[in-house]
């Protein structure tokens, strides 16, 4: 979207091509609530000041420094006027209101979300003349020697061939194309859902690689958060989330504790839990509280399973009763008394408990007990290409392809290796796309 | 109480909003929303009402249709709303009258309208119908200004009186307490947002009219609706204390203070309307209860009628039409009285009431 409007801008004539119906426009943007950008002080949209040293070392901590610095730096300095960019586009942001997710001062929120951000740039595109074509989709690029020469589009049934003398990749990751996933993560991926579009099968990425693209990321490298096991196997967004799971006691199907449910907060803590629960017996667990945590944490999209007794509810959910009745019990007996809070990490911990709970622990003893059951939701992925700070598309020689450019999850890698920081990627996308467009639409016209 | 699928279509609706919350920058719904974890009849009831159709949400929704999760609220509430006015309809035998509305708002009109005319006629005869009559008393000598006060403050009390019935029992019902419907600062706050119409401008960009695009277009011709009918009122009100306070009778001046007051209020109902009606015929369907559109624009319509033959009526006053257009304006004001509680009406009693509970539930507790 940046990108085109912006290469529109400069007087180049641009066509879109959009995988998805109009309902679905917008890939994973769509789904997005906010975008993460240096600022000096509080503005309209946000309560204060976040500067680009702060957003680095923040960028550092999430991605454990797994990171390209340089591009790093360069994307968090260009991200500062990226709100007002937006604003001219026409997107709308709501005042800072979202206390409760932390994010009210680093983050701006969009009116509405990412739909309604999506609904302005397509009138935005539509105002500046940019052609697009919806239900298209990009099957294989022609690329000889660094060179984009023509790219095979399906659209109507069949297949077309589309010249271009530039080419802004956006096409996304590849979170929904579960035989992908496969090769990072074998047969498991069948059980994974996927939070964000249908559309993003990767197709683009797949036949750069192929055509000699230098790749950036781990395949088996994605965001995945633990999310309510009943959701769609795609396009269950935010809604969908469990949060939960700090003041529960969470077990597999054999109705055994894996992992420290109280390690730090929320917030700092959902992205680790899709790839633990990935890793237990057929990728599902069950997070369990009791009447005392009803109304603790955000209401969830789906009701919780509830019964009376815990072998109850162990037998509505599938999970081995008598060895949950039993790991509750365990679990009961290490919980010492404290202060419990529920807003910061209390020290409300178990003694003796392997692995322990070292927050929040309180005792799961007061019916009517309640149950989610929760498997790994993939956000997006970080395999992609390398891009340089103009955006364009690295070769596997490390020479920048001649007419090809790169924004969004496709490049995300760049800067995301691991790990996840909430509005990245939209600083991401903006940022490089504004870069891909202008670059595209300069060296189209020369 | 409202069907139990409409309230049960809310809860679930409600449910999956209350999990994402995206939305809670476009008007008190989603704030009001936020503060409750489980959603009963009186909750969603509430919620309904308080919403005021902007249609902000169901744009940027990314769980409206052809998503799995079916999320459309401006539609769900409206049609909430449309069984709110219906089941809160007092006296009870009443409330068949909200089911085909359009349909019986024109049969009042035109059986009210009728009989006054004949009324007149035998009484007066119709050579003092169609005479031209100037100065003061002008009007009453086609029809005595006593019968005027009683055809008009009659069906206006009992609305009144329908209205505060209606008012109580929803006000009990959404699980309010009786004496937080005088709290001062509550009232006055409902009454500057409604005065402004602020929840009409969504997210502070306005309505989305006629797609996903935001235009101010819907809440400026409420605005002049509503103002137009104050506007009206506030004529009556200065007209009613020339009368009896000073003895000063009917026809005034065109700059006298009722009549100017009288000839905005009657641009704005004439106005105002139309441009509903415009936005209604353009608007996407699909975020609107389609089955009760009739309701609507009944409702419309009367407002037209009564601010055009009010209008005319003045124009007029001094030629033989005098006559035949009193006739006509009291029968429109009559049966627009007479279905006040029986029609779109409804909607501005059980929104503020919401609104005054919501200036309830923001103040920091």
């Amino acid at each position: 979207m940046s990108a085109a409007l912006t290469a529109r801008r400069m007087g180049a004539s641009v066509l879109m091509i959009e995988s998805a119906n109009k309902d679905l426009r917008g890939g994973n943007s769509r789904h997005v609530r906010n975008i993460r950008y240096t600022h000096k002080a509080a503005t309209d949209y946000v309560t204060g000041g976040y500067e680009a040293d702060e957003y680095m070392a923040d960028l550092m901590r999430v991605t454990d420094g797994n990171t390209n610095e340089e591009l790093a730096r360069f994307m968090i300095d260009a991200s500062e006027d990226a709100v007002d960019w937006m604003l001219e586009q026409g997107i709308k942001f709501q005042p800072p209101l979202s206390g409760t997710l932390g994010l009210a001062r680093t983050n701006a929120f969009f009116l509405g979300g990412g739909k309604a951000m999506m609904n302005s740039y397509f009138k935005a595109c539509e105002k500046l003349g940019i052609d697009i074509v919806f239900e298209a989709e990009v099957e294989t690029m022609e690329v000889a020697d660094g060179r984009f020469e023509a790219a095979m589009v399906r659209h109507g049934g069949e297949l077309h061939r589309v010249e271009a003398r530039t080419v802004v990749l956006a096409s996304g990751g590849f979170e929904a194309n579960i035989e992908w996933l496969k090769e990072g993560w074998g047969e498991i991926a069948d059980n994974f859902l996927v939070r964000g579009s249908p559309m993003n099968t990767g197709k683009v990425l797949r036949s750069m690689l192929d055509n000699g693209a230098k790749p950036i990321g781990a395949v088996d490298q994605c965001h995945a958060v633990a999310i309510d096991g009943r959701a769609p196997k795609f396009d269950g967004g935010i809604a969908t989330r469990v949060d939960c799971v700090i003041f529960s006691v969470v077990v597999n199907k054999l109705g055994k504790r894996f992992y420290d449910e109280g390690e730090d907060i929320w917030p700092k803590r959902y992205a680790i839990w899709g790839r633990l629960v990935a890793k237990q017996p057929d990728q599902v667990a069950y997070a369990i509280i009791d009447q005392k945590s009803v109304g603790l944490f955000m209401p969830t999209v789906y009701s919780a399973i509830k019964a009376d007794t815990l072998a109850d509810l162990a037998d509505q959910l599938g999970v081995d009763a008598a060895e949950m009745e039993k790991t509750i019990a365990e679990y009961n007996a290490a919980v010492q008394p404290g202060d419990f809070n529920p807003t910061e990490p209390d020290g409300c911990t178990t003694v003796g408990l392997e692995p322990a709970k070292t927050n929040w622990a309180r005792k799961i003893d007061t019916p009517p007990y309640y149950g989610y059951p929760v498997k790994m939701g993939i956000t997006f992925t970080y395999l992609g290409v390398e891009v340089n700070k103009s955006a364009q598309v690295i070769m596997n020689d490390d020479k920048p392809a001649t007419n090809i450019w790169a924004a969004g999850e496709i490049m995300a890698g760049n800067i995301l290796g691991q790990g996840y920081a909430g509005g990245t990627g939209m600083a991401i996308g903006t940022v490089f796309g504004r870069i891909a467009g202008e670059e595209a639409a300069r060296h189209a016209r020369n | 109480m409202p069907a139990t699928e409409t309230l049960e279509e809310a809860k679930r609706v409600m449910q999956i909003c209350n999990s994402c919350r995206y939305c809670e920058g476009y008007c008190a719904v989603f704030p009001a929303m936020t503060k409750r974890l489980l959603f009963g009849d009186g909750d969603v009831t509430y919620l309904a009402n308080l919403c005021h159709g902007c249609q902000g949400c169901f744009y940027a929704c990314q769980y409206a249709p052809p998503h799995e999760f079916a999320v459309n609220v401006p539609k769900t509430f409206a049609e909430l709303r449309a069984e709110t006015y219906r089941d809160y309809a007092w006296p009870g035998v009443f409330k068949g009258l909200l089911e085909g509305n359009a349909k019986w708002v024109a049969l009042i009109t035109v059986v009210l309208t009728a009989l006054l005319g004949i009324g007149t006629l035998m009484v007066q005869g119709v050579d003092k119908v169609t005479a031209v009559h100037t100065g003061a008393g002008a009007f009453y000598e086609v029809i005595p200004h006593n019968v005027i006060v009683y055809l008009a403050s009659a069906p206006f009390a009992l609305a009144i009186i329908a209205f505060i019935i209606g008012a109580l029992k929803f006000w009990r019902d959404i699980g309010a307490k009786p004496a937080e419907l005088f709290s001062p600062s509550a009232v006055w706050q409902a009454l500057k947002d409604v005065g402004q119409m602020k929840y009409m401008a969504g997210g502070g960009h306005g309505c989305n009219y006629p797609n996903d695009n935001y235009s101010m277009g819907r809440r400026y011709a409420h605005q002049f609706t509503m103002w137009g009918f104050m506007l009206c009122f506030a004529a009556t009100s200065v007209a009613t204390l020339y009368h009896y306070a000073f003895g000063w009778e009917a026809p005034y001046d065109y700059l006298s203070i009722p009549v100017v007051l009288g000839t905005l209020g009657g641009i704005g109902i004439v106005i105002g309307p139309i441009g509903l009606l415009v936005i209604k015929k353009n608007a996407d369907p699909e975020p609107r209860d389609t089955k009760r559109t009739g309701m609507d624009l009944a409702f419309l319509w009367m407002l037209i009628l009564t601010g055009v033959t009010g209008l005319a009526l003045l124009v007029l006053r001094e030629t033989s039409l005098m006559g035949p257009l009193l006739i006509i304006h009291l029968g429109i004001v009559l049966a627009l009285f007479v279905t006040f509680p029986y029609g779109k009406m409804a909607h501005a009693v059980y929104r503020m009431a919401s609104l005054i509970r919501f200036a309830h539930e923001r103040k920091p507790s």
